[in-house]
């Protein structure tokens, strides 16, 4: 089996996809990046940790689309292995995921305030049960087009996180304030983190659902108001 | 760099440490060698314990732990242990963590072997990842400072207290310094030693353990290794307990059950090891209910598709038992603070004396919160009464340019899996003298040799090649003080299994305690 690997070494000026003979049985692209490095090139970077997709440590873009390397079959010859797209590239399949990770915390992703009367039931515990199976992989802010081009953008991860708080029975002060600018009303709804999430996690469902949230709270959309708004001054 | 409390490590022990310290007004930093959330507590499935359920009683889970312990484990610090658990549910409910549900809204809960009673509280499958996330969010909340990918090279002392650490910056590979009133260490288990053998995280080396060592600080019962009994054949990953819980069956070649699946780890893990020498073994769910299994085990489900290839539901699962957890490690005392000031520990990579030979499942997650607390409390006040001192980066550096120095061919990889196997076959389920010594012998050989495990790689930029050697460095240190523990412990005793000295001793019933070379 072959892989082509995209590898980036600063300090060597080194950036090229190399092509690697994948001799030995693997099951996972995790296990041939792991020969590769062990027996062909140990200065191959790329990241894992519990190799059975809790840990969010692996994911990589393959053949362009994000993926965790321990969760990926392989099967055919020639896939393309390239880091996450819009996170600096650190080295090799290693991207740093500061930023990324900066998102849930200006989304204020946590409870805020909790309802001691309330109850969780079964039912309740549904509500946000797959938001909160995320394990921070970063394949979303990979796949985002709005992530992309606007790096103030909170993203999907976040905005999930942010959901799964709001829409908890426990949360007596759900925060949507904080997702108003650069947060719901910027996602495009193309659906694309959803198409990539390991974990079954449409944030795009996520977004609509805050977008709702939001609008029963009384905000609206500042993109609508910008674009129509602009006769209120003449009043 | 400059904190009040310095935590090593972003587990659950960690982040729940660094809540509870915030509280006592202090400064506080998170340094890991991974991003905070990428932690092994991720990996955790099963459950965590606690006495909630209307005919479970704190005492039972006390006499479990202390059963399960075979006479090892301290008991007012087990008393402690379950007597906190209760709290420490409500707590982690009330920040958020979405456990699952009993149609009446309570807690859910399930057994776990060992257990008298279905105690493990759960989030499906993904207890621990549900738990690190919602810490985790908390930490952010309260706006903690967290540092990622840098590596703990030594923990620094002076006149026998801690001023701090250094560690290697893995994005420059340079040393940076941090200076702490205290420092807390939850680095972690060891399991990783064995290998493609254990169920565990890659960053489940030891570093922390072996770095407090080397400041001086007491390790103990390093002996006791706990074999998990249903890892997936070729791929160690772990099929939780809960499986066996709800009625899986093991079974030999023939279909054949042969031992009660629902005995303690050590024991079931025995059994398997034992068939094994005659059939495969196989864990069988197929008679088990379908809508349970996806309700309760679908990360299970889904692995078992990947790794083997078969419909769980349908197929027998092949299995073996793998290595996967750590009772022993740095000595602690009721505050948390290992033998040096100001030093704590928490989390797997401590021993805090309420495991003993054997842990329970669920206790781990359990311990990782209410030591958490302790700890925190037991640091800060210690930070209180301290100033800061100054550490240079001097000999941690020169280590590390040493490291760049070494020449010589032999592949750092081969040696790890060489040490893999060397624990999975001597120093293992079964052991007994010869072999121990022969494993002994044979990692001073490889510690004689290190010099010629050479980097392949020079580059500074993101080395991943020197963070595993580091690691490799730490694991052949902390692998001869395991295998020196298990010769010392000439007996049997719940994951300790000496083929000869097969009986339980009570000469032995105390830890076994080693410091600077020496047991205590
Ligand atoms: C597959 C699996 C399933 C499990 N299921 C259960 C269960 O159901 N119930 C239960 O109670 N227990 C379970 N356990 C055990 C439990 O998960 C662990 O004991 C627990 O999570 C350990 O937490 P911790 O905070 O001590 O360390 P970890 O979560 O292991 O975190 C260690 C931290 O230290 C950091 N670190 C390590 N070395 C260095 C270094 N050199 N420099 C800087 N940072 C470093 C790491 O980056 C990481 O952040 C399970 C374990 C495994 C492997
Ligand atoms: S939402 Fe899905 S893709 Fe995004 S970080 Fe979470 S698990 Fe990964
Ligand atoms: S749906 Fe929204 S959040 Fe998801 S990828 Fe598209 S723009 Fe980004």
């Amino acid at each position: 089996m072959k892989l082509k690997i995209q590898r980036y070494i600063k300090e060597k000026e080194f950036n090229t996809l190399i092509e690697y003979d994948v001799e030995k049985k693997v099951t996972t692209l995790l296990e041939a990046l792991e020969y590769i490095k062990q027996t062909k090139d140990s200065s191959l970077a790329f990241e894992s940790g519990c190799r059975s997709g809790v840990c969010g440590s692996c994911s990589v873009q393959v053949d362009g689309k994000a993926t965790l390397a321990c969760s990926h079959k392989l099967q055919e010859d020639a896939v393309v292995v390239e880091p996450l797209k819009n996170m600096p590239l650190i080295r090799d399949l290693v991207v740093d995921m500061t930023q990324a990770y900066q998102t849930t915390k200006k989304a204020q992703a946590w409870l805020h305030l909790l309802d001691k009367e309330t109850k969780i039931t079964d039912e309740d515990e549904h509500i946000n049960r797959v938001q909160s199976d995320c394990i921070l992989c970063g394949s979303c802010y990979s796949a985002c087009p709005v992530f992309a081009v606007n790096k103030n953008f909170l993203g999907p991860f976040a905005l999930t996180r942010s959901w799964k708080y709001v829409a908890d029975k426990r949360e007596a002060q759900p925060a949507v304030d904080v997702l108003q600018t650069d947060g719901i009303w910027d996602c495009t709804l193309c659906n694309e983190c959803t198409m990539v999430c390991p974990q079954e996690i449409s944030s795009k469902a996520d977004i609509e659902k805050l977008r709702s949230k939001s609008a029963m709270m009384g905000y609206s959309d500042p993109n609508f108001a910008a674009n129509f708004g602009g006769f209120e001054l003449s009043f | 760099m400059q904190y009040d409390i310095l935590i090593i490590g972003a587990g659950a022990s960690a982040l729940s440490s660094a809540l509870f310290a915030k509280q006592e007004g202090l400064s506080v930093a998170l340094v890991t060698k991974e991003f905070p959330t990428r932690a092994q507590t991720s990996m955790a499935q099963g459950g965590i314990n606690a006495a909630l359920g209307k005919d479970d009683t704190i005492e039972l889970h006390i006499e479990d732990t202390l059963k399960s312990s075979h006479a090892l484990a301290d008991e007012k610090m087990v008393q402690h242990l379950c007597q906190s658990a209760p709290e420490a549910i409500k707590w982690l409910d009330s920040i958020g963590v979405c456990f699952s549900r009993t149609p009446d809204g309570e807690i859910a809960q399930r057994k776990l072997g060992g257990a008298k009673h279905p105690r493990a509280c759960y989030a499906q499958d993904y207890t621990g990842l549900k738990i690190l996330h919602t810490l985790y969010d908390q930490v952010n909340k309260e706006n903690i400072d967290i540092f990622n990918q840098r590596f703990l090279l030594d923990i620094i002392t002076k006149e026998q207290k801690v001023i701090g650490a250094t560690f290697l910056n893995m994005r420059n590979s340079q040393v940076e310094t941090f200076s702490a009133k205290s420092v807390i260490v939850a680095t972690g288990g060891y399991a990783k030693i064995y290998g493609k053998h254990s169920t565990n995280s890659k960053s489940s080396t030891g570093d922390g353990l072996v770095a407090a060592y080397k400041a001086g600080a007491i390790l103990s019962n390093l002996e006791f290794v706990q074999f998990h009994p249903t890892a997936l054949k070729n791929s160690s990953i772990l099929i939780s307990e809960s499986a066996r819980g709800a009625g899986g069956y093991l079974v030999d070649n023939n279909g054949e059950r042969f031992c009660d699946e629902l005995r303690p780890r050590d024991e079931v893990s025995r059994a398997i090891y034992e068939q094994m020498k005659k059939s495969d073994v196989f864990l069988d769910l197929r008679h088990l209910d379908k809508e349970f299994i996806e309700e309760s085990l679908p990360q299970e489900q889904k692995l078992a598709k990947l790794y083997e290839d078969i419909d769980l539901t349908q197929e027998l699962i092949p299995i073996k038992p793998a290595a996967h957890y750590s009772m022993g490690g740095i000595e602690v005392d009721a505050n948390s603070q290992t033998n040096i000031e100001g030093l704590f520990s928490v989390g797997e990579c401590a021993n805090h004396n309420v495991h003993g030979a054997n842990r329970l499942g669920g206790n781990s997650l359990l311990e990782l919160i209410v030591f958490g607390k302790d700890v925190a409390k037991g640091a800060a006040s210690y930070a209180k009464a301290q100033e800061f001192q100054t550490l240079d980066t001097k000999e941690s550096q020169q280590k590390i340019d040493a490291i760049f120095q070494y020449e010589g061919g032999i592949n750092l990889y081969d040696m790890k899996d060489l040490v893999a196997d060397l624990f999975y076959k001597n120093v293992g389920i079964l052991r007994k003298e010869s072999e121990l010594q022969e494993a002994l012998d044979a990692l001073k050989n490889i510690q004689n040799n290190l010099s010629k495990i050479a980097l392949q790689d020079k580059t500074k930029e993101f080395n991943q090649e020197l963070v595993e050697l580091l690691e490799f460095h730490n694991m052949v240190e902390l692998a001869q003080l395991i295998v020196l523990s298990a010769l010392k412990r000439k007996e049997s005793r719940g994951a300790h299994y000496r083929a000869d000295y097969l009986e339980e001793n009570k000469e032995f019933s105390k830890p076994t305690r080693i410091y600077r070379g020496e047991f205590l």
